[in-house]
C-alpha cells in the first residue's frame, strides 16, 4: 500500500514487540457501538500516472482578474529553492538549535516587510489580509476602549466580509462603512471626518479595491483623529512603487503578500502579512522571530514573545493563530531578495504601465474608467453583460464583475493589468469589443 | 553521545543576513518587461525604490540554499513530534498541486474542474468523519476551531439559547481555549481522570443552562482514546450543549471509527497533519470544518453548489451562514494535496494507515518505558506521553533529552505538553516511519537514558553538533531585536 513501509516480516516484529497477535487488539477499547466496520467509500487506491492523468487544468486564455488575488512572474530559482525539503517538510521552528533555516528567512521576511511598509516590527504571516485586517481590529479593541470600527467600502468586499465574521461576537462595536467619492473612487473625507472619534479604529485600503490610490496624507490627518487606525494592502507589489504607507504614521499595515512569489493557485495559498509601531509588539498576533545567541556565544535567531501565545497563555492569547502561512513567506522573502529594489520598482512600474495602455485602448473603444482616481494597476469600466459573455466565449475573462457588492456599479467591471499581460492581451480584447 | 557528526552535514559558519550580503548595484533577476516604461506621472510615487538589499541571483540561490542546511526536514529521519503528525509528504501532492497555480480564483471556467475536486474532496472527509456537510475554507486548524465555535454560536443564538460556557479538558491543546475566546465563549478548564481520559460523571459536574459545548481531542493529546464519549455526547445533548471533536488526531483512527457515530457534532480536520500534506516550516496547513446537520446552515461562506448556472458554482451568501472566514476558498492548493493523498491510498490504505501508525506507536512505547516513566499505563493509539521522572533524580530533565536526541540525527519529540504530565515527552512516529527507524530511535532514547545516568553533564550541554548550540530565548526577549533596523538602531 502507498506510503506505507512496513514488510509483512517487519509487522510481525512489531507485533511480537508489543505483544499481540493482530493488531485490531490495540483498539479494543474503542466501545463497540463507536467502532465502523463499513468501508470508507473514497476513489483508489490511484497510482502516480492515474493521479497525473486525473488531474487536469489550467487557466483561461487571456485574463485581466486582480481584485485582492494577483499574477505575477515568479522567478524560477523560488520554486526550485522553496521545494528543498529542509524547508518544505520542516515543522514549525520550536526547537531553534536544528530550525536555523526557517528562522533567519523569517527574520528576514519580517525586516523587508517592515521597510517596505515602513513600520518597526512584522509578523512572521497571517493566513490572508482578510484575517490579517480582522486580527488588526481585535489588536485595536485590545489596545484602546473602542466602540466602532470604521472601514472604507471600497475595501475588498471579501475583507470586510471577513471582519465582521470575526467580530460577530464582539458586544458593543459597530462596524460602520465609510463611503467612496462616487466620481473620484477615492473615500470621502469630509464623511470619513463625521465617522473618526477617539472611540474609533479606522482601516483604509491602499490602492483601494476599485485599484485607485488613496490620499494618505490627507486621510492621516483627519485618521490622527481616531483612537488607532490601519493600512491595509492587498497588492504588496504597490509598495514598491508608492510611499511606505507607514510613514502616514499609522498603528498598523496589514494586508495581503501573495503577489511576492506566490501562485494565484485558485485563491490559495495566500500570505497575510501584519506590520505594526513598536508600541504595539507585545500586542501583535501570531509568531515573531527574534535575533538571539546561543551558549557559545553565536548569533542565532528563535521564535520570541511567546508568552502572547496560545501554547502558552491559552485563553488570554492576543490570538489564537498557530500554524501560518510559513511556506508562503519563506517564499515571499526569496521574491523580494531575487528581485533586489529595482527589480521590485520595475514590476510595479510594468504593472502601472500596463494598466493605462489598456485604459488607452478601451478608450479607443469608447470605454472610460468609472473614476477618475489615479489608479495602481486595476481600475474599474462598465462593460455589459451580453459583452462579458462574448469574451468569455473567447477565453478572455476581462475582469471581476462588481455589482454583486456594489449595488451602484451597475455593470462596472474591476479589470487588473500585471506583468503577465501582454500589449496582445490588450488586442486581443480590443478586437472583440 | 554519538561522535559529533553535525546532524546538518553543514560546516558551522554563520550565513551572512540578506542585509550583510547587499551591495548597491547588484542585479538580481531581470524582469518581465512587456509595456514600454513610462512615469506613470499621475501616481504619488515614491522618490527613491524600496530600502531592500541589493543581490544577485546566485549570491539568494546560495544564500537559501545554505540556510535550507541548518534546517531539518522530515525526509531526513523520523520526526516523532506528538499530536503534530510528522508523517512523510508524498512529493504526486506537489505535482498536482501545480496544475492549479496560474489559475485565478475568478476564473470561473478554470475554476471548474477545482471545484469538482473539492466537492469530492468534501464527501471523502465527511465519510471519514461520518458527518453530514463541511466547509474547507479555515486555513489551518485552530481557524477551523475558530469557524466551528463560531457556528456553535450561531445555532445557539438562532435557538435563542445565549450560553456562555465551554468546557475544555485539561488535556486540551492551547489553541482550543485561545479559539474560544475570539469566538465570545469563556473557557472552562475539565480535569480529565486519573486514567488519562474524562470521565462522564466528572462532566456531569461542570453542565448546567450556561454550557454551549465541549470541546474535547479524540483520542486525546496523551493518546488515549475517549472511551466514555458516547455518553459524554448523551449528557451534553440532553443539556442543550454541543459536542466539538478537535481532529488533530485523526490519523489514529481512520475507517475504525468516526466522530459522527460518536455523538460529535462539529469538528475540524488537521489535513497538514492526517493527510500528509507538507508542513512548510510553519504553513501553510489546512482545517476544513464537519458538521452535522442541524449545524449546516451555519457553516460559513460561499458554498459550493453542483447544479448552478454554467455547472459547479459559488453560492455567495447563505441566509443563516455565519459568513465568510477566509477571502477567497482557503488553502486550495492543500486540499488538493490532501485529495491526492486519499486517493493514492484508498479506503484501505487510510485504514491500514492508522493501524500502523498506532502500531508503531505502541511499538515504541513497549521499548522505552522500560526506561521512562510512563505516568498513564492506560491503553493508548497512535502517540504516547512519558516523563522525566527517573532521569530527574540525576539533575536531568526533558529539555536536555531533547536537545541531546538532535545529535542522533532526530527531531525532538513534542516536549511539556500535554501541561497534565510534568516534563512531558509526546512521541508520535506515525505510520511513515520502518521498523528500522524506530529501532534506531528507541536505541538513542535508551542510550540517553544511560548518558542521565553516568555523564549528565554531557546532556546538558547538548546539542553540540547543530548549527548552532542551545538557544537562549531569554536574551531574544529581553532584547527584542525583530528586524535588521533593530541591528543598527542609528540607522
Amino acid at each position: 500500500m502507498a506510503f506505507l513501509p512496513t514488510s509483512p516480516d517487519d509487522l510481525h516484529e512489531l507485533l511480537s514487540t508489543v505483544g499481540i497477535r493482530d493488531a485490531e487488539e490495540l483498539f479494543a477499547r474503542i466501545p463497540e457501538h463507536v467502532r465502523f466496520r463499513g468501508r470508507l467509500r473514497v476513489d483508489g487506491p490511484m497510482d502516480e500516472l492515474a493521479l497525473r492523468r486525473m488531474f487536469r487544468a489550467g487557466a483561461s486564455a487571456v485574463v485581466f482578474l486582480g481584485g485582492g488575488v494577483y499574477r505575477h512572474y515568479i522567478p524560477a530559482a523560488l520554486d526550485a529553492l522553496s521545494s528543498r525539503q529542509e524547508f518544505l517538510t520542516a515543522y514549525t521552528p520550536y526547537q531553534p538549535e536544528i530550525s536555523q533555516g526557517t528562522l533567519q528567512a523569517i527574520f528576514e521576511f519580517q525586516s523587508m516587510m517592515a521597510r517596505l511598509t515602513g513600520m518597526d516590527a512584522a509578523n512572521a504571516s497571517m493566513y490572508d489580509g482578510a484575517t490579517a485586517l480582522a486580527e488588526a481590529a481585535l489588536m485595536a479593541l485590545r489596545a484602546k476602549p473602542l466602540r466602532r470600527i470604521v472601514v472604507t467600502r471600497s475595501t475588498t468586499p471579501s475583507y470586510r466580509a471577513v471582519l465582521r465574521t470575526y467580530l460577530r461576537n464582539t458586544p458593543g462595536v459597530e462596524i460602520v462603512e465609510a463611503p467612496f467619492d462616487p466620481a473620484t473612487g477615492r473615500t470621502d473625507l469630509d464623511a470619513l471626518e463625521r465617522l473618526l472619534d477617539s472611540e474609533a479604529a479606522f482601516f483604509i485600503q491602499q490602492p483601494n479595491y476599485f485599484g485607485v490610490v488613496e490620499d494618505l496624507p490627507a486621510v492621516s490627518a483627519i485618521a490622527a483623529g481616531s483612537g488607532f487606525w490601519g493600512v491595509v494592502v492587498t497588492e504588496a507589489v504597490s509598495l514598491g512603487l508608492l510611499e511606505p504607507p507607514g510613514s502616514s504614521g499609522c498603528d498598523v499595515v496589514a494586508g495581503e503578500a501573495q503577489s511576492f512569489g506566490n501562485p494565484a493557485s485558485a485563491g490559495g495559498a495566500l500570505l497575510g502579512f501584519f506590520c505594526v509601531k513598536k508600541e504595539h509588539v507585545r500586542r501583535m498576533p501570531g509568531r515573531i522571530v527574534g535575533l538571539t545567541r546561543d551558549h557559545a556565544g553565536a548569533r542565532a535567531f528563535c521564535l520570541t514573545l511567546s508568552t502572547r501565545e496560545q501554547h502558552i497563555r491559552r485563553d488570554k492569547a492576543t490570538s489564537n493563530i498557530c500554524t501560518n502561512q510559513g511556506l508562503c513567506a519563506l517564499r515571499a522573502a526569496m521574491y523580494l531578495s531575487c528581485l533586489g529594489p529595482g527589480g521590485l520598482r520595475e514590476v510595479a512600474l510594468q504593472c502601472a504601465c500596463g494598466a493605462r495602455a489598456l485604459m488607452q485602448a478601451l478608450q479607443g473603444k469608447g470605454l472610460r474608467p468609472v473614476f477618475s482616481g489615479a489608479v495602481f494597476h486595476e481600475f474599474v469600466v462598465r462593460m455589459d453583460p451580453g459583452t462579458r459573455a462574448r469574451l468569455a466565449e473567447a477565453g478572455i475573462v476581462a475582469g471581476i464583475p462588481l455589482d454583486p457588492h456594489y449595488p451602484e456599479l451597475e455593470n462596472a467591471l474591476l479589470m487588473n493589468v500585471t506583468e503577465m499581460n501582454t500589449h496582445e492581451d490588450i488586442l486581443c480584447l480590443t478586437r472583440h469589443l | 553521545m554519538p561522535d559529533p557528526t553535525p546532524v546538518t552535514s553543514c560546516p558551522m559558519v554563520r550565513e551572512p543576513l540578506l542585509s550583510e550580503l547587499s551591495g548597491p548595484g547588484r542585479n538580481g533577476l531581470t524582469v518581465p518587461r512587456p509595456f514600454a516604461a513610462g512615469r506613470c506621472a499621475d501616481i504619488p510615487a515614491a522618490l527613491n525604490p524600496p530600502a531592500l538589499p541589493e543581490i544577485s541571483e546566485v549570491e539568494t540561490v546560495r544564500h537559501y540554499t545554505r540556510l535550507s542546511r541548518l534546517n531539518t526536514g522530515i525526509d531526513q529521519g523520523m520526526y516523532p513530534l506528538g499530536s503534530c503528525t510528522m508523517k512523510y509528504n508524498p512529493r504526486i501532492g506537489e505535482e498536482i498541486a501545480s496544475r492549479i497555480a496560474d489559475i485565478h480564483p475568478a476564473d470561473e471556467a478554470a475554476l471548474q474542474p477545482v471545484l469538482a475536486w473539492l466537492l469530492d474532496l468534501k464527501a471523502t472527509l465527511e465519510d471519514l468523519c461520518g458527518m453530514d456537510d463541511s466547509c474547507l475554507w479555515p486555513a489551518a486548524g485552530a481557524h477551523g476551531e475558530l469557524t466551528g465555535m463560531l457556528v456553535i454560536r450561531e445555532a445557539l443564538r438562532r435557538r435563542g439559547d445565549d450560553r456562555h460556557k465551554v468546557l475544555i479538558p485539561d488535556t486540551a491543546h492551547g489553541t482550543n481555549p485561545a479559539s474560544c475566546t475570539i469566538a465570545g465563549f469563556t473557557s472552562v478548564n475539565v480535569p480529565s481522570g486519573p486514567d488519562g481520559f474524562l470521565k462522564a460523571a466528572d462532566l456531569e459536574r461542570h453542565l448546567d443552562g450556561d454550557v454551549a459545548a465541549l470541546m474535547i481531542t479524540n483520542p486525546n493529546t496523551l493518546g488515549i482514546f475517549e472511551q466514555e464519549i458516547d455518553r459524554i455526547a448523551s449528557l451534553l445533548h440532553a443539556n442543550g450543549s454541543f459536542l466539538y471533536m478537535d481532529g488533530a488526531n485523526m490519523n489514529a483512527i481512520m475507517g475504525i471509527a468516526r466522530p459522527g457515530d460518536m455523538g460529535v457534532d462539529c469538528m475540524h480536520l488537521n489535513l497538514h497533519k492526517t493527510f500528509g500534506t507538507p508542513h512548510g516550516g510553519g504553513g501553510p496547513g489546512s482545517g476544513p470544518v464537519l458538521v452535522k446537520r442541524g449545524l449546516a446552515p451555519y457553516l460559513p461562506d460561499p458554498r459550493i453548489v453542483r447544479n448552478a448556472p454554467g455547472g459547479i458554482g459559488l453560492v455567495a451568501r447563505s441566509p443563516e451562514s455565519i459568513g465568510m472566514v477566509h477571502s477567497c476558498l482557503g488553502n486550495v492548493a492543500v486540499l488538493l494535496k490532501a485529495f491526492v493523498y486519499c486517493l493514492s491510498l484508498g479506503p484501505d490504505g487510510l485504514r491500514e494507515a492508522s493501524i500502523r501508525a498506532c502500531l508503531n506507536a505502541n511499538y515504541l512505547k513497549e521499548r522505552l518505558k522500560k526506561v521512562f516513566d510512563l505516568p498513564y499505563p492506560t491503553p493508548t493509539l497512535h502517540e504516547f506521553v512519558l516523563s522525566d521522572r527517573v532521569q530527574k533524580v540525576a539533575g536531568v530533565t526533558t529539555v536536555d533529552m531533547a536537545k541531546a536526541l538532535m545529535e542522533y540525527g532526530f527531531h525532538p519529540p513534542t516536549v511539556y505538553f500535554p501541561l497534565v504530565v510534568p516534563g512531558a515527552i509526546m512521541i508520535e512516529p506515525t505510520e511513515s516511519e520502518p521498523v528500522g527507524e524506530l529501532a534506531r530511535f528507541a536505541d538513542a532514547m535508551g542510550d540517553i537514558a544511560s548518558r542521565a545516568e553516568t555523564s549528565p553533564d554531557l546532556l546538558h550541554a547538548a546539542p553540540r553538533g547543530t548549527p548552532v548550540e542551545r538557544i537562549d530565548e531569554v536574551w531574544a526577549a529581553r532584547n527584542l531585536v525583530l528586524t535588521w533596523n533593530d541591528l543598527n538602531p542609528s540607522r
